[in-house]
């Protein structure tokens, strides 16, 4: 039953036929409305696509007893995908550059090096199944003290490994914390650099029981695949996520 | 037209003259001058033009990502070494994959692409920037007065790196190099100040912009906004005028189309109506006998005085005011006549006006 609830979110992100390696993902959400679900959804899926795939998993705002938890209450060990070194945590709960004395550009460089050893060190056939995840890209810029170019040259550079190893590379970032910078906000940036852009929103009516907020789903143009855009709506419950298309709740 | 761009491109620069210069810029509610980049590089890449040469300065894709693009439309590659170069800003911007080569953690990776690449590592320097464009430029075409062109992959990439004054200097002296034929770049407009974007525009020859078919003012994305849209473009002419064009494009899995905005797609008075099961329209019998109607307060011109009641028969005697037209036109019969002009003769049926509103009661 949890497959048939995840059915709409599974074929929009396109896990059928492994549509994310060598694309980025940017996930938006909103304080009415988390889409970290997303992100749990396809760190699950990743370790089910392909035998010898991994996840380099960027911590930033949660510890990993906490995705430990979550994911075992939908099926997945990661524990033992740790274990087994198909699942590399990065803790970076305490991160922050200008502390250390060295500028910002440097600590992000030994971020991507890490970042990069992890996947050199991999066997040579199993690079091509690496899925990157950063959760979220706001804590990023907390750590560099606000200066987004530094971030975006931080994910510029993890964008590079997508193209260079087809990776997939999945970030997580809030919309609304850049709502009221009248510069133009790393955000803007990333959706240009996104090739499949999942956004989460509160519906437009307000808050409501039944149905927690609305997501879409964009694909743009990747070669010969054509533009697809998904819309449906949510339901966050105990133990799982319910998608369903407008106005089609029991 | 975007064919007119590329002939201005391909034709080039004239001795002594600064570089034809084309910025495309988008947003994110329409983002396809990636789309037209490409177009007009393939273009410039099968088609003979001034320069013999394209140096490619990629930001934001990476080489082998071009290599693919021209060999997927056709292009021959093997030789293609002779006339175009990558200069690869993408793959390490910084250095900073260069620092972890030298402090021996991480092993190199060759990549095998069939175009010539060389790599650049310090995309905050503008001037250095400025000498390895001219420096590849010159190695594709000789040292003579044979020209290349220069392509940047994205301008707003650049200005994410450096100044505003440092990247509008590059663009001033690539344009006034002797040796560029002509220069174009893409720009998204909403990653930048609206300084930054008009600086850029006033440096540009020819400015084309990729904009949604209809503006919506909620943040809302339909497939049709990521298929086609509006491609206009502002260009300035060798005698100081100014021409500005506009036209439909259509993006699909071959490549970005370009058509004509045709008389049918203008928005007509038929296609405002919203689409219902009964009939907002009136057919030509229908119109005619509305024309037929007596209107009140409006004199038929038969000679005769009209009675209106107005509900007001008590007072008719006593007071004068407030007197409908009709009952002025009793007592003037005799020394002239009232002419009622109507204003809404000039209107449509079922225009927004209110009838009522030329009414003076």
């Amino acid at each position: 039953m949890e497959h048939k609830e995840l059915n709409l979110l599974n074929e929009a992100l396109g896990f059928h036929n492994n549509n994310l390696y060598g694309r980025f993902v940017l996930v938006e959400d909103t304080v009415d409305t988390t889409a970290a679900f997303v992100l749990h959804q396809i760190l699950k899926h990743s370790f089910s696509s392909h035998p010898s795939s991994s996840v380099i998993f960027l911590a930033l705002s949660h510890p990993f007893s906490h995705y430990d938890r979550i994911l075992r209450k939908i099926g997945c060990n990661l524990a033992a995908q740790r274990d087994n070194k198909r699942f590399f945590f990065i803790d970076m709960l305490m991160l922050q550059f200008p502390d250390e004395g060295k500028p910002n550009d440097v600590g992000f460089a030994a971020v991507f090096e890490k970042i990069e050893s992890v996947i050199k060190a991999l066997p040579q056939d199993n690079t091509k199944f690496v899925t990157i995840m950063i959760d979220d890209i706001s804590f990023l810029q907390v750590a560099a003290n606000g200066s987004s170019n530094d971030v975006l040259d931080f994910l510029h550079y993890c964008y590079t490994l997508t193209s260079e190893y087809g990776c997939a590379f999945i970030a997580l970032d809030h919309k609304d914390i850049y709502l009221n910078e009248e510069k133009p906000a790393i955000i803007s940036e990333m959706e240009y650099l996104a090739d499949i852009l999942v956004k989460a929103e509160p519906l437009a009516t307000g808050l409501a029981k039944d149905v927690h907020g609305q997501l879409m789903v964009l694909h743009k143009q990747h070669g010969i695949s054509p533009v697809k855009i998904h819309n449906f709506h949510f339901k966050i419950k105990e133990n799982s996520i319910e998608c369903f298309y407008p106005g089609t709740k029991i | 037209m975007a064919e007119s761009i590329c002939r201005s491109l391909r034709d080039g620069a004239l001795e002594g003259e600064l570089a034809p210069t084309l910025t495309i810029k988008d947003s994110l509610a329409s983002p396809f001058s990636f789309n037209v980049f490409s177009h007009i590089l393939l273009q410039l890449s099968s088609q003979k033009s001034q320069s013999h040469g394209i140096v490619i300065v990629a930001l934001s894709r990476s080489p082998s990502f071009y290599a693919d693009f021209l060999k997927n439309k056709g292009v021959e590659l093997s030789s293609s070494n002779k006339w175009i170069h990558i200069l690869d800003c993408y793959t390490d911007p910084l250095g900073w994959k260069d620092k972890a080569r030298k402090s021996g953690n991480v092993n190199v990776v060759s990549d095998q692409i069939s175009l010539a690449t060389s790599s650049y590592k310090s995309v905050k320097d503008m001037d250095k920037l400025f000498l390895a464009i001219t420096d590849l430029g010159r190695g594709l075409v000789g040292e003579n007065k044979v020209r290349f062109c220069v392509a940047i992959d994205s301008l707003s990439k650049l200005l994410r790196h450096a100044s505003l004054q440092s990247v509008a200097g590059l663009l001033s002296n690539l344009r006034s190099h002797d040796q560029i034929s002509s220069i174009f770049g893409l720009l998204h407009s909403d990653l930048h100040e609206e300084r930054a974007t008009a600086a850029l525009e006033y440096m540009s020859s020819m400015v084309a912009s990729v904009e949604p078919d209809h503006h919506s003012s909620e943040n809302c994305l339909s497939e049709k906004n990521f298929t086609q849209g509006k491609f206009s473009v502002r260009s300035k002419r060798r005698n100081g005028r100014v021409r500005e064009t506009s036209e439909k494009f259509k993006v699909e899995a071959e490549g970005i189309s370009f058509a004509s905005i045709s008389a049918e797609d203008g928005t007509t008075v038929a296609g405002l109506l919203p689409k219902v099961q009964f009939n907002l329209q009136l057919s030509e019998k229908e119109q005619i006998d509305r024309a037929k109607v007596v209107l009140p307060f409006e004199h038929q011109g038969n000679g005769k005085p009209i009675q209106i009641y107005d509900g007001r028969r008590s007072l008719e005697e006593s007071s004068g005011e407030g007197a409908p037209i009709s009952r002025c036109k009793n007592e003037d019969s005799a020394l002239g006549e009232i002419i009622y002009f109507r204003d809404s003769d000039d209107e449509m049926p079922d225009s927004d006006e209110d009838p009522d509103d030329d009414l003076d009661i």
